[in-house]
């Protein structure tokens, strides 16, 4: 059962929830914005031998989905121990 | 030593390495068959899901497919890293705290209905059939170009290899093969990359290559390909949109959460200990996956720029077909490449128009198959090149083995039909229903269906249309009630099959799209291929629609999304 009492329980997914929203829109940004919609904008910047835009589509973006989790996973659990949901 | 010598060693020791551990990661009961007993370290575990993900469509087609189509070629690469994102923060914790064995075992439950149950595993076996299809037919091709033995041949050697660890270690089998698998699949992808790049560039990272100038030159790599595809008549590579915008948000979107949907990649996350962990091994994994996703660009582009090269040397300079170099004849041989003289000149024309092309025929698979010979690798890393197909074939084929033979041995069997049975009969009852489906999928790769070559997508747009949203909807709202799932699932599944249906032939088979081939009228231009997304949302809307006219789900839903949301309290996953 769990630890927490109903008003916990909330806060403790409303701030998983805010904190998922978040990232998911930097996951939004960096592949369906920078990689697709923004792409020909992206493209009249130039970072070495890459057009940006094509570089956010075959490279930046797996790289920040990489972070994107990493960063979820230390948050989260930190949010853990901060609810005493932590498991042992 | 000969190339064949040097391939058999290196897939002879790669096999022998499987069988050994085999032997050594026995299951002893229905938790170890099913989720390796449930303590798989999650590095480890992200290393299993990267090998058991990426499939023979990711190691020998996808560097191809970008190579061909440029930027493209990105839907590929966001959508199938993309969605490990979506896993790690909406799918994985949950599922794993909910602590079972199964995908569709989650779906019963929390829509208390057995079944929404049922439709789950018929979604989970369409999609994962359709996949492994592909997969055998990459150990065939694999074996039967570098170590030329029949096809057939080849085909059983590598059932018989899965059969061993599959059947006797399950999960637990499963996961350590897949490691090792990663480690041999892993360096066979980037050894010849860092090799290339060097050549080309100077630079022995190829992420860094890509972006850099051409070795003793001025000229940035990616431009010197783009004026070059351009003089061929071919649109710029970095900037060949796959046909609109729309389009590739859609097919981007549907690999996202089709992978996300994929029922043997979640059962993954089954095997870790801890809420925790399956957040971070889904890290784990991208970073392995990551490794082959950002050098898989590189290798395309760097390829066709070797590929033009060779056949044209210099500008409006072709080479002289009887002077083609050996890997150009033993390519040809297999029927992935062919040259016909269309100008009678005994010369290589290549270019973007059929009047003038002489290269008929250029299959993407040969662009990282042939792609050592073609920059003259050593032959050591060819060899170790096929080792790596093998790998990354056999690994994702015994994942889809093995999500196919729960389903039948834990859902269908123990969930339904014989509810008493005891472990040890259920352990007995899953090895056998591996066995079979073992047997299944090697009979259907040698006698494909006749869709067998569209089918790894359709598996995306299957999982993507059903199982994803109703796993979605399960964690996320606890006002979605049984009826709602089932007509979403089946809704979502229905059109997604009718698009591709329509568009490609009943079953795949020419000429039988009922409406008549009609590519004019793709629904807002969205080839089928990139549909999923589409069903998905069909999906949501059905469920959410059926939901408001039918009664709420009883209390113990309530309860169930309560307790999977909150990590503590998990325990290892168990079926009671």
């Amino acid at each position: 059962m769990s630890p927490l009492t109903e008003q916990q329980a909330k806060e403790y997914w409303r701030r998983n929830v805010s904190l998922m929203v978040k990232l998911m829109v930097i996951w939004f940004v960096v592949s369906f914005g920078c990689g697709i919609l923004l792409f020909d904008f992206l493209n009249q910047i130039q970072i070495g031998g890459y057009k940006l835009g094509f570089w956010f589509a075959q490279q930046g973006s797996i790289y920040t989905f990489v972070v994107l989790i990493f960063y979820y996973a230390r948050k989260m659990a930190a949010l853990d121990i901060e609810f005493g949901v932590e498991e042992e | 030593m000969d190339l064949q010598t040097l391939s058999y060693i290196f897939v002879g020791a790669t096999f022998a390495l499987y069988l050994g551990i085999a032997v050594w990661a026995r299951a002893g009961s229905t938790k170890d068959f099913y989720i390796a007993g449930g303590g798989v370290h999650p590095v480890a575990n992200g290393m299993a899901t990267a090998a058991d993900w990426m499939s023979a469509a990711s190691f020998i087609s996808m560097a191809g497919m970008i190579s061909f189509m440029g930027y493209g070629g990105s839907v590929f690469l966001m959508g199938w890293t993309g969605g490990y994102v979506i896993l790690a923060m909406l799918l994985a914790p949950y599922l794993r705290k909910y602590g079972k064995f199964t995908v569709p075992e989650f779906i019963g439950d929390r829509f208390y209905s057995r079944t929404a149950r049922v439709v789950a595993v018929i979604c989970l076996i369409l999609c994962s059939v359709t996949y492994v299809i592909g997969q055998m037919k990459g150990v065939g091709v694999a074996f039967s170009r570098f170590l030329e033995v029949e096809y057939a041949t080849g085909l059983f050697v590598g059932m018989v290899i899965v059969f061993f660890y599959a059947v006797l270690g399950g999960m637990k089998g499963i996961t350590y093969t897949q490691i090792a698998q990663y480690c041999v699949l892993i360096l066979a992808y980037t050894i010849p990359a860092i090799f290339i790049s060097l050549q080309l560039t100077g630079n022995p990272v190829p992420q860094l290559g890509l972006g850099s100038t051409i070795a003793g030159s001025e000229v940035y790599l990616l431009d010197m390909l783009d004026r070059i595809v351009v003089d061929l008549g071919f649109k710029q590579y970095t900037t060949d949109v796959r046909l609109s915008t729309l389009n590739m948000f859609a097919y981007t979107m549907s690999l996202m959460i089709g992978t996300a949907g994929l029922p043997h990649v979640i059962i993954r996350f089954f095997t870790v200990p801890k809420v925790k962990d399956a957040r971070s091994s889904a890290g784990w994994a991208l970073v392995f996956i990551a490794i082959l996703y950002t050098t898989a660009p590189a290798v395309g582009a760097m390829a066709r720029l070797n590929l033009i090269l060779t056949i044209e040397p210099e500008q409006d300079e072709y080479l002289v077909y009887a002077e083609r170099p050996q890997w150009f004849k033993n390519w040809e041989t297999t029927g992935l490449l062919k040259y016909e003289d269309l100008n009678g000149d005994g010369l290589i024309q290549y270019s973007a128009d059929p009047a003038v092309n002489d290269m008929v025929k250029i299959d993407n698979d040969i662009m990282v198959l042939a792609n050592p010979e073609i920059a003259k690798l050593p032959n050591w890393v060819i060899a170790l090149v096929a080792a790596g197909g093998l790998a990354a074939a056999l690994s994702t084929a015994a994942g889809l083995l093995l999500a196919i033979a729960s389903a039948i041995s834990h859902d269908l069997l123990k969930g339904m039909i014989a509810p008493n049975i005891t472990e040890k009969q259920e352990l007995l009852a899953s090895r056998v229903a591996m066995a079979f489906a073992i047997l299944g999928a090697g009979y259907l790769g040698l006698n494909p269906p006749g869709f067998a070559a569209g089918t790894v997508a359709l598996a995306f747009g299957l999982a993507a249309s059903s199982i994803f949203p109703a796993l979605m909807m399960g964690i996320f709202s606890d006002r979605v009630n049984k009826e709602g799932a089932i007509a979403g699932m089946v809704a979502g599944i229905s059109v997604t099959l009718f698009y591709v249906f329509q568009h490609k032939g009943i079953m795949f088979i020419p000429g039988t799209s009922f409406l008549g081939d009609m590519q004019p009228n793709w629904f807002l231009g969205i080839e089928p291929n990139a549909f999923g997304v589409v069903g998905a949302i069909v999906n949501f809307a059905v469920a959410a629609a059926v939901t408001s006219v039918t009664a709420a789900p009883p209390a113990s839903v309530r309860e169930l999304v309560d307790h999977i949301r909150i990590p503590a309290g998990a325990g290892t996953a168990n079926d009671h």
